[in-house]
C-alpha cells in the first residue's frame, strides 16, 4: 500500500545506500557500546578531526542547508547574516564552554553546573532547560524533514516524518553515541561534496569569472522572469522598508541570539565529551571552525547563484517561495538528475544526523541528570541502569516528536521552533555556565534562578511576539528575536539570585577544585583503553 | 590515586599565574569579537545607504565587512591556539611541580 504511493528514484536508491552503511555502523557501534562510558560518550575515544566533523555535522541543519540557501535566493543579502552568526558563535565555544566542558564535566552540560551546588535543583532544571531546547529543536528538524522528504522523494508528510523518527531511534538506541557521531561524520563529508560542487557549477555557469558572478546578482532577475534587484544590497528582509521600524534591531537580536546561542545548544556541547581531553576537544572546534566557515560562505554561492539562474517559475510552489527547495532544483537544473538525487539524499542524511544528535542529547540528559542523579541522588540502582532509561527515554522522546511533528503539520513555522531553541539556549544556559566556571560567590539559588529566569523570558517574550501565538498584528513584543532582552535578564536573574540570597560556603570552597579540574584537566574523566 | 589537594594547587602562585594569562587573552579577544561581530547587523541595519556603496566592482561594504567576520573568526581561533600552547606548557609544569603529572 505505502510502497504504491511513489516509485523508486535515483535520489531513494542514494538514501537507501546511506541507510544501509550507517545501520551497519550502528550494528558494530552496538557490540561496543557497553557500559555508560561508551554509549553515552563513545568511550571517549574520537579523534580531533573526527569530532571536528562531527560537531559541524551536528550543526549544519537541513535548516541552514536548505533553509538559507532558499533565504539567500529570495532575501539576498540578509539571509547570508545567518551564516555569519553561525560561524562567529563557535568563538564563544572555543573560548569558554568546549575545555572547561571536557575538564569538569562527564556526560553532560548539568555536571558542570552542578558541580558546587546543590546537585539536585540545578540538575532538574538544566535537565528541563535541556529538554526543552532539543524537543523544539527536534520539532522543528521533523516538520522540516516531512516537507522536504515529500518534494525530494515523494513519500507523504506523515510516513515520511515516521520513516526518519524510526531510523534515528534504530541508531540512537542501539548504537548510541558512537554510531551518532559516525552518522554526523559521513553525513558532513557528504554535505561538503555536495555544496562545493554545487558551488563549482555556480561559477562555472559564469564563466569561473568573480566578478561575472558578483555582476549578475547585483542585477539578478531570475532568468529574466523578474525585474531586476541587486541582491548584495542589504535590507529585504530586516530593513525598515520590509520589516517596519522595528526590523533593524530584530537583526541585532537575531545575532545576538546566534552568537550566544551555540555555546548553550546541548547536542552541541555533549560532542565534547567523546573526544579523550581537553586539548582534543579544542582541536575539534578548530576543524568544525574550518569546516563550518567554507560551508557557509559557500551558501551565498549556491543561494545567490540561484536567483541569477532559476526562473522564478522554477522555484516557486503556486505563489508561495518554496524556500526549501532551492538548492536542490538547482542542482537538478545545473548537475542533472543524478546530482539532484545526491543533493536530495544529503538533505535526508541531513535530516536524520541532526535529529539523532538530538535525540541522543536530551535522552542522556534525563537519564544521567534527572532519574540517576534527581530522583536516585546519584547512585545507579543497578549496574547498567542509566544506559537502559537513557534507551527508553529516547524512544519515548522520538515517538513524541514524531506525534508531535504530524500533529502540528506541515504548516507549522519552523524558524520559530529554531529561534525558540537558540533563544533559550542563549538566555538559559551560557549565563549559568560563566558564571558557575568563572564566579566564586554564584551559588545554588542564582543558578536556578538563572535557569528560570533566561527559560521564561526567552519563551515568554517568543510567545508574545509576531511569530508568538497572537499574530503580526496582536503582537505586544514587537521583535520576532527576543535576544536582545532575553540574554540580559538571563545573566541578571543569575547575578541577582546569587546577591539577594545567604553566602553558600560550599559552593564557594568548591569553586578552587572546579577551577582547578577546569583550567588543567586534572582528574578529568579518562578515555577508556587509553 | 588519592583526591589533588585542590586548594593547594589553587593557592600557588603558578595557578594564578596561569588563570591571570589566559584573563590577559580572553577578555580583551572576547571584547574583540563580540564588538566586531555586532558591529555588523547594527550597521547594516541602521546605516544601510553607507553599507550599499560599492568597493571592488559590484561587491559593496555591506558584503564585504561579512566576509571578513569569517576571516577574524579563524584569525582569533588561530591566535587562541598559540595562546592555549603556551598555557599548555604552564599547566604542564604546574601539575609536574606538585607531582600529578
Amino acid at each position: 500500500m505505502l510502497l504504491a504511493a511513489f516509485t523508486f528514484t535515483p535520489a531513494l536508491g542514494m538514501f537507501v545506500a546511506f541507510v544501509a552503511v550507517t545501520l551497519v555502523i550502528t550494528y558494530f557501534s552496538a557490540q561496543k557500546a557497553t557500559g555508560s562510558a561508551a554509549y553515552f560518550a563513545a568511550g571517549r575515544s574520537i579523534k580531533g578531526w573526527q569530532n571536528g566533523l562531527a560537531v559541524a555535522g551536528d550543526y549544519m541543519s537541513a535548516a541552514s542547508f536548505l533553509g538559507i540557501s532558499g533565504m539567500i535566493c529570495f532575501k539576498g543579502y540578509d539571509g547570508f547574516m545567518y551564516s555569519v552568526g553561525f560561524l562567529v558563535a563557535y568563538l564563544t565555544v572555543l573560548f569558554f564552554v568546549a575545555e572547561p566542558l571536557r575538564n569538569a564535566g562527564k556526560y553532560t552540560m548539568a555536571d558542570l553546573l552542578a558541580y558546587r551546588m546543590s546537585p539536585r535543583p540545578v540538575r532538574a532544571m538544566a535537565s528541563l532547560s535541556t529538554l526543552t531546547v532539543s524537543t523544539f529543536y527536534m520539532i522543528a528538524q521533523m516538520v522540516g524533514a516531512g516537507g522536504i522528504i515529500k518534494g525530494l522523494i515523494g513519500i507523504e508528510f506523515a510516513p515520511a516524518v515516521i520513516g526518519v523518527g524510526v531510523l534515528m531511534l534504530v541508531y540512537v538506541v542501539f548504537g548510541g553515541m558512537l554510531a551518532t557521531t559516525w552518522v554526523q561524520i559521513i553525513k558532513a563529508i557528504l554535505l561538503m561534496a555536495g555544496a562545493i560542487t554545487l558551488s563549482v557549477l555556480v561559477l562555472k555557469h559564469h564563466g569561473y569569472s568573480f566578478g561575472a558572478f558578483f555582476d549578475a546578482v547585483s542585477h539578478a532577475d531570475y532568468a529574466g522572469t523578474a525585474p531586476a534587484k541587486n541582491l548584495l544590497e542589504p535590507g529585504m528582509k530586516y530593513g525598515t522598508a520590509a520589516a517596519g521600524p522595528w526590523g533593524p534591531l530584530d537583526l541585532v537580536s537575531l545575532g545576538l541570539g546566534l552568537v550566544l546561542g551555540t555555546a548553550g545548544l546541548p547536542h552541541i556541547l555533549v560532542r565534547f565529551y567523546t573526544v579523550p581531553d581537553a586539548k582534543t576537544a579544542r582541536v575539534s572546534v578548530i576543524w568544525a571552525m574550518a569546516i563550518i566557515g567554507v560551508f557557509y560562505i559557500l551558501t551565498t554561492f549556491f543561494g545567490f547563484g540561484a536567483a541569477t539562474i532559476m526562473a522564478k517559475s522554477e522555484i516557486m510552489a503556486g505563489a508561495k517561495e518554496n524556500t526549501n527547495m532551492v538548492a536542490p532544483l538547482l542542482a537538478q537544473k545545473l548537475g542533472g538528475e543524478l546530482f539532484f538525487a545526491f543533493i536530495s539524499a544529503v538533505a535526508f542524511a541531513t535530516i536524520l544526523a541532526v535529529v539523532a544528535g538530538l535525540t541522543m542529547s536530551a535522552s542522556t540528559s534525563f537519564a544521567h541528570d534527572f532519574y540517576t542523579n534527581v530522583i536516585h541522588h546519584g547512585k545507579e540502582q543497578s549496574p547498567g541502569e542509566e544506559v537502559r532509561v537513557a534507551r527508553i527515554t529516547a524512544a519515548v522522546v522520538g515517538a513524541a516528536s514524531i506525534g508531535l511533528a504530524i500533529y502540528l503539520g506541515p504548516g507549522v513555522n519552523a524558524a520559530f521552533l529554531v529561534g525558540l531553541a537558540f533563544a533559550v539556549a542563549a538566555s538559559a544556559n551560557l549565563p549559568v555556565i560563566l558564571f558557575s566556571v568563572f564566579w566564586s560567590r554564584f551559588n545554588t539559588a542564582g543558578a536556578v534562578s538563572g535557569l528560570v529566569g533566561g527559560l521564561v523570558s526567552s519563551i515568554g517574550l517568543i510567545l508574545i511576539s509576531p511569530v508568538g501565538m497572537f499574530g503580526k498584528e496582536g503582537a505586544i513584543f514587537p521583535l520576532e528575536n527576543p535576544g536582545i532582552v532575553s540574554i540580559p535578564v538571563g545573566f541578571l536573574s543569575a547575578w541577582l539570585g546569587t546577591l539577594l540570597t545567604a553566602r553558600d560556603p560550599q559552593a564557594e570552597a568548591k569553586f578552587a577544585e572546579l577551577s582547578v579540574r577546569a583550567q588543567t584537566g586534572l582528574g578529568a574523566e579518562t578515555g577508556g583503553g587509553h | 590515586m588519592s583526591q589533588p589537594d585542590w586548594n593547594r594547587i589553587a593557592a600557588d602562585p603558578d595557578f594564578a599565574a596561569l588563570k591571570r594569562a589566559k584573563k590577559r587573552f580572553l577578555i580583551p579577544a572576547s571584547l574583540f569579537f563580540l564588538a566586531y561581530y555586532i558591529a555588523l547587523p547594527v550597521l547594516v541595519g541602521f546605516m544601510p545607504a553607507t553599507m550599499k556603496q560599492e568597493v571592488f566592482g559590484r561587491v559593496n561594504w555591506a558584503y564585504l565587512f561579512a566576509l571578513s567576520q569569517f576571516l577574524m573568526s579563524w584569525i582569533l581561533a588561530w591566535l587562541y591556539i598559540r595562546a592555549a600552547a603556551k598555557w599548555d606548557k604552564m599547566e604542564h609544569a604546574l601539575l609536574a611541580k606538585l607531582g600529578h603529572r
